[in-house]
């Protein structure tokens, strides 16, 4: 089966292939086990371009292959961020606040600890308690239950409410949008139990682990690529059968779907919890090569900067996601990250921190207007051995 | 021969303009049955009502020998039940193969997980070919649908239809556009499906309807104005009446 | 008779100045104050009071003077008798005096032979209020009305006399209202007949205002106090009971110590404090240290060292429980009379009822200047969402560039009026070109695949966000609004709006009405309609739908960038200004009902009031009150999928 799974995807391969490459060089070139050509930073950026990929596959399935425009899918990218950050916040604080508390005359309680915990993480919001929400912070195993469940459980939900009541097109957009606006406002707020606009941070560290972060960034560096890799293969599988063409025939005529039995509403449900939950896992990977996670992040802006990436990439294929993922974000990182020259002119000089997003915006409408299908549709000027 | 399905006292109106009015109409199982009428007279809302895309204000729909109301079920559900929809303009998937167009509408389990589980079996295989060869797209299987010619998407349209085994199939409109050719290769199709299940064409052109050779229901005003064989209801001067005018 | 006495006196007193430099000193006023002048020399507000009033209730008619003069600081103390004068500079260090009681000249000192009284400003409030009595009979209106606002800022009991005595005397209507009124709350606070005290009590029971509220509101205040019985006599509101609500065991128990009842709690932290006192070798009572991770271990410890006596007795739940058992907790007024008490809480309650029911009116007036703002800046996309169907994620950014449209003017004409009247039309102006620039190049292209002008749309609002901040910088930038429109309209001291959000409000309903001769009395209007309904059969029609889509889409983004001059005159000036709106607005448009701009007027009206009424129950909280709204408005969404005012059959296109 597996075997004409592939067969039948040559691009699964290839993209298999150039992955494990990628992944070899980067490993031999890197700062901690490697030749140490490339800086720990610039891996962190790598395995959180990965990420992003894997984001832009998700979303590449909801909207290039099922046609729903989802303006929501950063904020479960943001959610996934969230549960696996609160396990590693309150693992590391524990161990800083029992090595702490250790150095006292006398050995803590169970209910010190927890109490300096909650003062230490909990202080900036003028709060010491733990909210329910952090019922179980202290499990890992559980938490990365929740990445996967709480983003899932909530796209379920709004799914199954706005499939239900057919909204379709750009109002489901906006509506997706109003949820990601809802959720973010929700977490700005300092009872939240998310600690408001601070965020969580330290994401960086892994409690418990002793080994330097060129080391640490390696490793989830490896994991990204790993997630994205199977994230592929998974997506592959899903598109390229009979589930494929029912997704695509309800991208193209929902009403035709319908009249030949399939419950569109459920397919469009499962693709789009399935996709929550992929990017939530692309989440869960990229926010501790950040360090940081705060509700910013989960502004509505980002979920319409995965969908342009995607267009720039190329909808309804899979490599065109990533690569419009990758090109574009590791492009915005070098200008916006003020590597690139600025150029003077005499009497003005551009300098690309401040022109970039306006290059950026502009490409959009080109190639919205010009190259609908992208980057990726280059490949279909390749000749091809299956056609003719 | 048992009735399939009973429309009864339907009526159904927009923003005040009734376009159904107390319809009454039965077909039994494997019957070819015409419905005509001039335009207005809520041919395609009659099929609206049927497959669960408009619900109607008062009246019944019963269908089958255990008398289910189709008025509880959605598009999807009342699909399921067998009935069979081509639309006016034909409605392939464009952007998929004939192939896999075809795949999609075989009768199989349509709940997602079957779905995502589904690989095609070789019984699979011979039977899209089969249907392709009844539709005469044989050497066209491995097209975009998208590329295909307006007859051929229509005929790809009935294999769908055919590949779903409806007990019911509701036809609008088949022969619009078509070349003198095409229409006598879409009769002979309709002929022949209506010879095991029931089959419900709607159409404008008299000498199309002549040529499938079944009883005639004419619409007016959303309500049935004459029910019969051609030459009976065009005999008929209250149908002569709306269709020349007075 | 003894007016003529004084007479007399003063006239003698005036002699004698002129013929030597003999002191005065022996008026009424000067005695007064040489009996008290070792107070008066050492002026201190603690001190003062005593003296204020006796020079002020002596009845004497040079008292008034004699006070104004002294919170004048113009009085002045010769140095070698002490007697008080009242000064005044003639030359550079010298000082003409003359006597306080008759007000003869004594003649010119140099500074050096003076001592100047310098009353702090605490006494000079007490000097004020001396002389408030004076002035609420003083012939000037205007003295008299002052008088009022000195005793309505700084009431007291003694104040009360005299003002009721003024009442009768008062000529001016407005005074006179507002004296009884003033008289009835110094009645409550400090009348005392109890009668009289209700009846005030009960006269103002229906009254609005603050002061009101603030006079009632001592009066049922409670403090919690203990004993061993519930005592009597005492005015009590209700007795609690430790560990229920209004008072925790803890309290209840920290009261006991604070009186001095019992011994302190041993905290967890003073238990764990008092153990690490105690470490020896290694042990703790014969424990070892690493065994006192455990609260219940670390209690044993302790008891065993409280029976060796190095530690307190501890004091657990189980003590804390005996020790409350033994008391009473009571909650009980200050003010003794159970009967005034009574009646404050009653009168508070109406009073209450009455604000709340002022405050849903203000509530109200909110809603509705929100729902203005709402629909100011989703009006514009109405007609390019709503008619036209164009997703324009750009709208946001066109209010934005009115709103630094009128920064730019403001910057080159002054006059906030004129500018204001000028940015209107440029900023028209402005965004229609935009608007219209946009329609031609992107739009157009686009008609057929909504979700890609979403997206081209959206490269445009970033580019333009960009853009504002490389020219504007990121600060915000002011929007000034005319004078004019500074203030609010204050109907009571609750219900209250300000111009400005009248101004939206006018502005709105112009907009408004403004639409709908648009639509249905203008050639463009019916253009538009056709070509929104069927473009094919209006470009048949001879009507050409380029043209039009292009002049509705300008005047769609024209309306953007005067409702952003309108919400700059409130809201902060950035090149974020747009993104705060833009998503509102798609959510009022698609509430309302798409293709109506009733349907907007009525989403704006749900949206506006909505949010207020959330943030009426959770005030300290507007993220939350915006996080339900939205939720709500998902919910919604549900049940009108089509919005409040939908449109039906094939109109609505499906």
């Amino acid at each position: 089966m597996r075997q004409s799974f592939i067969a039948k995807n040559p691009s699964v391969l290839v993209f298999l292939s150039i992955l494990a490459l990628f992944t070899l060089l980067v490993t031999v070139f890197a700062e901690g086990p490697g030749a140490g050509l490339i800086p720990t930073s610039f891996v962190k950026t790598l395995g959180k371009t990965l990420c992003l990929c894997l984001i832009a596959i998700a979303m590449d399935l909801i909207w290039g292959y099922t046609g729903i425009l989802s303006l929501g899918h950063f904020a479960f990218f943001g959610l996934g961020g969230y549960m696996i950050g609160m396990w590693l916040m309150y693992e590391r604080t524990r161990l800083i606040v029992s090595d702490a508390l250790a150095q006292g005359d006398i050995p803590p309680t169970e209910a010190e600890v927890v109490d300096a915990i909650g003062t230490q993480i909990f202080g900036v919001v003028g709060s010491s308690e733990f909210p329910v929400v952090w019922m179980f912070a202290d499990s890992l195993v559980l938490q990365l239950m929740l990445v996967v469940l709480v983003p899932g459980v909530l796209a379920a939900i709004f799914g199954w409410l706005a499939f239900r009541s057919r909204v379709t097109g750009v109002y489901l957009s906006i509506l997706t949008q109003a949820m990601t606006l809802a959720l973010a406002l929700y977490l700005f707020q300092n009872d939240s139990g998310l600690r408001g606009n601070n965020g969580l941070s330290g994401l960086q560290n892994l409690p418990g682990v002793e080994a330097p972060q060129s080391e640490v960034s390696m490793w989830f560096f490896w994991a990204s690529a790993l997630a994205l890799g199977l994230g592929y293969m998974l997506a592959a599988w899903v598109v390229s059968g009979k589930f494929g063409s029912v997704i695509r025939g309800i991208r193209d005529n929902e009403a035709r779907v319908r009249f030949l039995g399939y419950p569109v509403e459920t397919f469009k449900l499962a693709v789009f919890t399935l996709t929550a939950c992929i990017a939530a896992i692309a989440g869960a990977l990229y926010y501790p090569q950040a360090g940081i996670i705060n509700p910013a992040e989960m502004a509505p802006v980002a979920s319409i900067y995965l969908a342009v990436w995607v267009a720039i990439g190329g909808r309804g294929r899979l490599y065109g996601a990533v690569i419009g993922a990758a090109f574009v974000s590791l492009v915005s990182t070098w200008f916006t990250g003020g590597q690139a020259p600025d150029i003077p002119l005499g009497f003005y000089t551009i300098k690309w921190v401040d022109w970039w997003q306006v290059i950026l915006g502009l490409s959009f409408v080109l190639v919205t207007l010009f190259a609908p299908k992208g980057i990726g549709g280059l490949f279909d000027l390749l000749p091809r051995k299956d056609r003719t | 021969m048992s009735t399939l399905l009973e429309v009864s006292g339907v009526s159904v109106s927009f923003d005040g303009f009734k376009a159904i009015n107390n319809l009454s109409f039965q077909i039994a199982e494997a019957e070819l049955r015409a419905v005509i009428g001039p335009n207005g007279a809520g041919k395609t809302t009659f099929m609206d009502i049927v497959t669960g895309k408009t619900r109607p204000d008062e009246g019944r729909v019963i269908w089958g020998e255990k008398s289910v109301s189709l008025l509880d079920m959605d598009e999807a559900q009342i699909a399921r039940q067998g009935i069979g929809r081509k639309f006016q303009k034909p409605t392939v998937f464009e952007d998929q193969t004939v192939r896999d167009n075809l795949m999609m509408a075989l009768k199989k389990d349509r709940w997602v997980i079957a779905v995502l589980l589904f690989r095609a079996s070789s019984a699979d295989n011979a039977r899209v070919e089969e249907l392709a060869a009844e539709v005469g797209l044989s050497d066209q299987l491995d097209r975009i649908a998208g590329e295909l010619s307006h007859g051929q998407k229509q005929w790809l349209e009935i294999g769908m239809l055919l590949a779903q085994e409806p007990r019911l199939l509701l036809v609008d409109e088949p022969a619009a556009g078509m070349t003198p050719e095409e229409r006598e290769h879409t009769t002979d199709l309709l002929v022949e499906a209506a010879k095991t299940r029931a089959v419900v064409v709607v159409e404008h052109d008299m000498e199309f309807v002549r040529r499938l050779n079944c009883k005639v229901t004419v619409l007016h005003e959303g309500a049935v104005l004459a029910e019969g064989g051609l030459d009976h209801v065009t005999s008929n001067p209250e149908v002569i009446d709306v269709y020349l005018g007075r | 008779m003894k007016r003529l006495f004084l007479a007399c006196l003063a006239l003698i007193c005036a002699c004698q100045v002129s013929l030597a430099q003999t002191p005065a000193g022996s008026g009424p006023l000067q005695q007064l104050l040489q009996d008290n002048r070792a107070l008066i020399e050492k002026s201190s507000r603690k001190t003062i009071g005593p003296v204020i009033d006796s020079i002020a209730s002596s009845g004497l008619p040079q008292a008034r003077s004699f006070l104004e003069a002294w919170q004048a600081k113009e009085i002045w103390q010769r140095k070698e008798d002490g007697l008080f004068f009242i000064g005044a500079e003639v030359a550079k260090r010298s000082y003409a005096l003359s006597d306080p009681d008759d007000g003869a000249v004594v003649g010119d000192y140099d500074k050096g032979d003076l001592k100047q009284l310098k009353p702090n400003s605490g006494v000079r409030a007490m000097i004020a209020t001396a002389l408030v009595q004076f002035q609420l009979s003083d012939p000037d209106p205007a003295t008299r009305a002052e008088a009022l606002l000195a005793i309505e800022r700084a009431p007291g009991a003694e104040l009360l006399a005299p003002l009721r005595a003024s009442i009768d005397g008062e000529k001016d209507p407005a005074l006179k209202a507002r004296k009884t009124r003033l008289a009835l709350l110094l009645t409550i606070a400090y009348g005392a007949d109890e009668a009289k005290r209700i009846a005030a009590i009960e006269g103002l029971s229906g009254d609005l205002s603050v002061d009101v509220r603030a006079a009632l509101n001592p009066l049922v205040a409670v403090t919690v106090e203990l004993a061993k019985e519930v005592p009597q006599g005492r005015n009590i509101a209700r007795t609690l009971t430790p560990g229920e609500e209004g008072l925790s065991r803890n309290d209840a128990y920290d009261m006991l110590v604070a009186a001095g009842h019992v011994p302190k709690r041993t905290t967890p932290d003073a238990l764990r404090q008092a153990l690490a006192a105690n470490i020896e070798g290694g042990r703790v009572a014969g424990v070892p240290v690493a065994q006192l991770s455990n609260e219940l271990v670390r209690e044993k410890v302790y008891e065993g060292l409280a029976s060796d006596g190095k530690v307190p007795p501890f004091v657990g739940e189980d003590a804390i429980t005996i020790a409350l058992n033994r008391y009473v907790f009571f909650e009980t007024y200050a003010e003794p009379s159970g009967a005034v008490t009574d009646a404050a809480r009653q009168a508070l309650e109406r009073i209450g009822t009455k604000v709340a029911l002022n405050q849903a009116v203000d509530l109200g007036l909110d809603a509705i200047s929100l729902a203005s703002i709402y629909f100011l800046a989703a009006i514009g996309l109405a007609i390019t969402f709503g008619l036209m169907g164009v997703i324009n994620m750009a709208h946001g950014e066109f209010i934005m560039m009115g709103a630094y449209t009128g920064y730019v003017v403001q910057q080159v004409i002054p006059n906030h009026t004129v500018s204001i009247l000028v940015a209107i039309p440029l900023a028209f102006g402005v965004t229609f070109a935009a608007g219209v620039a946009m329609e031609r190049l992107v739009i157009r292209h686009l008609y057929n695949r909504p979700l890609e002008t979403l997206l081209a749309t959206f490269g445009i609002s970033i580019a333009l966000q960009q853009l504002a901040k490389n020219i504007f910088g990121t600060q915000a930038r002011p929007l000034t609004a005319p004078g004019w429109l500074d203030g609010a309209w204050v109907i009571n001291d609750v219900v209250s709006i300000s111009y400005i959000r009248i101004a939206i409000f006018v502005l709105a309903l112009i907009f408004l009405a403004l639409f709908l001769f648009i639509m249905r009395r203008t050639r463009l209007g019916l253009e538009t309609r056709a070509v929104t309904q069927n473009p094919r059969m209006a470009s048949s029609m001879g009507i050409n739908p380029g043209r039009v889509n292009m002049l509705t889409f300008g005047l769609g983004s024209g309306i953007a960038g005067i409702a952003g001059v309108a919400i700059g005159l409130f809201a902060k000036v950035t090149s974020e200004l747009g993104q705060d709106y833009i998503v509102q607005s798609f959510m009022t448009v698609v509430v309302g009902g798409v293709g109506n701009i009733f349907g907007t007027l009525a989403g704006a009206a749900m949206i506006g009031s909505l949010q207020k009424g959330i943030e009426w129950l959770n005030p300290s909280n507007t993220l939350a009150a915006q996080t339900y709204m939205i939720i709500f408005i998902i919910i919604f969404i549900q049940f009108r999928p089509r919005g409040i005012i939908a449109l039906k059959g094939r109109a609505a296109g499906d």
